[in-house]
């Protein structure tokens, strides 16, 4: 994982749930390129389409509430997102999000901050977020433990492997 | 320690736990909807061989419940191949009904067990007395590859629930109430320990509407004491002995609720987010609010004593011209014992639409979707903007009997005038 992740933002707003980041008609789709064509249209059908590749999605409270779809992050991924930052987080989009290598940063009151359109800078060890823009630092509630492990690890996936490798 | 920590602890081979630990606990039963084909490709592309224990893991086909389309069916048939190559002692194919609803009465919940399924609203066994909680598709897959999960062990809330709840007022309103005071975040990553005279009084399809909306909250898991109604449920059912855990006298909350159920009336939550509660009758007398359709179903809202109320409400009348009451038993075992009551037979001749048991348009997948600017009724869980259908639709949550009612007068309307 790359301990600081530059990328332009996009901004969404307070509990955006798993309905608006990937909408129940597209969940038979296997094919993740495609299931990144569709993130976030819940909120707007245009923002997959015209997201800046590596940029990262800011957003206000309680983000990815609802479902346990892992369609979201894999979607969020496949659009280009290279994290995402939000005031909180629902607890399965986070782990779902981590398990698969997606870094999240919580840092409250972030989405009234910043504006769309600004570079962001986002130190996942130590919890930290520049804007280019403006030269501000804010900093962020640091990943726990367990999270930052399985991060470093690339995600679950590598972390299993090596495991069922050795035994 | 509290029943859930003690439960926690079990799993985990440890003597107690406390709040922000991590702990790796075992999983007594691990559960696979139909959306999460991504679970039997997580498992592969980690190395998974096997299923670690071909008697406490199964698929539920609910959410495509019967498929809909080509590739839904395809993804059926990719996760039957693979319960079939793992021998799975379970399988609930698309004749079963909804997992949260299937899982108890096939017997694999039972008190002080720990239930992980890739659902959010498995906190709904909380019910049973077990700690439920809902995961992703790759993290369910490291459990099928190694039987247990890491956890951060929860912060418990209290939500306290006295006295007898009036005419008119069902366990969907209270916690449509309890929801709209907590709000949508206000207890993500805890768990929340429903208890007082009104829960130890309540039936368990009460119990499991109230628990099934503790995640609406961001609750991790949710936790009844087991009653008298629930021991002689899981003692007809349980595939496996089992032992109830209780709270010690001790334990101190990080926060306790305190509500007064008998001083509630019908609730209703509005367009666009759960939290968005208002008394049903405060919205009505805002202006009267069209209903297109109507909609009985879901694993909080289509259990028989959803459909009884429902059928009671509607027997020897007839819905609108140009509405509709889309009706969707949690189960087939609901299905047939409402068959054998009459009470399908009741809303059929009211004009009702019954669909095979499942998901259905809880989650926008098939039978019984919304168009734009079309208003929904509904006794299902979530009203997020796209929910059902359009985004350009409104869903209002409400009780069975508030959506019987509402649609059979073709407004929002209040079940106590035909209660």
């Amino acid at each position: 994982m790359k301990k600081q992740i530059t990328g332009e933002i996009i901004i969404v707003g307070n509990n955006i749930d798993t309905d608006q980041i990937y909408p129940g008609r597209f969940l038979a789709i296997t094919d993740p390129k495609e299931i990144g064509s569709h993130c976030l249209c819940g909120v707007d059908e245009n923002i997959a389409s015209t997201f800046p590749e590596g940029g990262i999605v800011v957003a206000g409270t309680n983000f990815g509430c609802g479902s346990s779809r892992e369609h979201a992050p894999i979607a969020l991924l496949n659009m280009g997102a290279a994290a995402v930052v939000a005031d909180s987080f629902a607890r399965i989009f986070f782990r779902n999000s981590i398990n698969l290598g997606l870094p999240l940063l919580v840092c409250k009151g972030i989405s009234k901050e910043v504006e769309a359109g600004q570079t962001l800078t986002l130190d996942i060890e130590k919890g930290q977020i520049t804007v280019k823009e403006t030269g501000k630092v804010y900093s962020c509630d640091k990943l726990g433990d367990q999270a930052m492990k399985i991060l470093e690890a690339g995600g679950i996936k590598p972390m299993m492997r090596a495991r069922f490798q050795n035994k | 320690m509290h029943a859930i920590e003690k439960i926690l602890a079990k799993n985990s081979g440890r003597e107690s736990v406390s709040a922000g630990e991590i702990v790796t606990a075992k999983v007594d039963f691990a559960e696979i909807n139909d959306l999460y084909l991504q679970t039997v490709y997580s498992f592969y592309e980690m190395g998974g061989e096997k299923v670690w224990d071909n008697t406490r893991a199964a698929f539920v086909f609910d959410h495509y419940a019967p498929a809909p389309d080509i590739k839904s069916a395809a993804n059926h048939g990719e996760m039957r191949e693979f319960a079939k190559k793992n021998n799975l002692k379970f399988h609930f194919d698309t004749n079963c009904g909804v997992c949260h609803q299937v899982m108890p009465e096939a017997g694999v919940i039972y008190p002080g067990m720990i239930v992980v399924a890739t659902d959010s609203h498995t906190t709904t066994h909380g019910a049973f007395g077990a700690m439920g909680t809902g995961c992703g598709a790759t993290d369910m897959a490291t459990i099928l590859m190694t039987g247990e999960l890491w956890f951060r062990v929860p912060e418990i809330i209290e939500v306290r629930l006295e006295g007898k709840a009036p005419k008119g007022v069902f366990p969907k309103d209270v916690i449509l109430h309890v929801l709209g005071q907590i709000k949508a975040d206000g207890a993500v990553y805890k768990a929340i320990d429903f208890t007082g005279s009104y829960i130890e009084s309540l039936n368990v399809a009460g119990r499991m509407v109230i628990c099934n909306m503790a995640v609406e909250m961001g609750a991790k898991t949710a936790y009844m004491q087991p009653n008298e109604a629930v021991m002689e449920y899981v003692s007809k059912r349980a595939v496996r002995p089992f032992e109830v855990q209780y709270t010690d006298a001790d334990f101190q909350y990080e926060e306790s609720f305190v509500f007064d159920v008998s001083t509630l009336e019908p609730q209703l939550a509005c367009p666009h987010s759960v939290d968005n509660v208002a008394p049903l009758s405060s919205v009505v007398e805002r202006g009267e609010v069209k209903i297109n359709q109507g909609y009985i179903g879901s694993c909080t809202g289509g259990r028989e004593e959803d459909i009884a109320i429902a059928a009671e409400i509607l027997r020897g009348k007839h819905i609108p011209e140009y509405t509709r009451l889309v009706v969707v038993p949690a189960s087939s075992e609901v299905m047939l014992s409402c068959l054998e009551k009459g009470y399908i037979q009741d809303l059929m001749n009211a004009g009702a639409t019954i669909t095979s048991p499942g998901c259905g348009a809880c989650l926008g997948a098939h039978e019984g979707i919304i168009a734009p600017g079309e208003v929904c009724i509904s006794s299902t869980n979530r009203n997020f903007p796209g929910r059902m259908g359009s985004t350009k639709a409104e869903i209002y949550l409400a009780s069975p009997a508030a959506v019987a009612s509402s649609i059979l007068n073709g407004c929002i309307t209040d079940p106590r005038k035909y209660l």
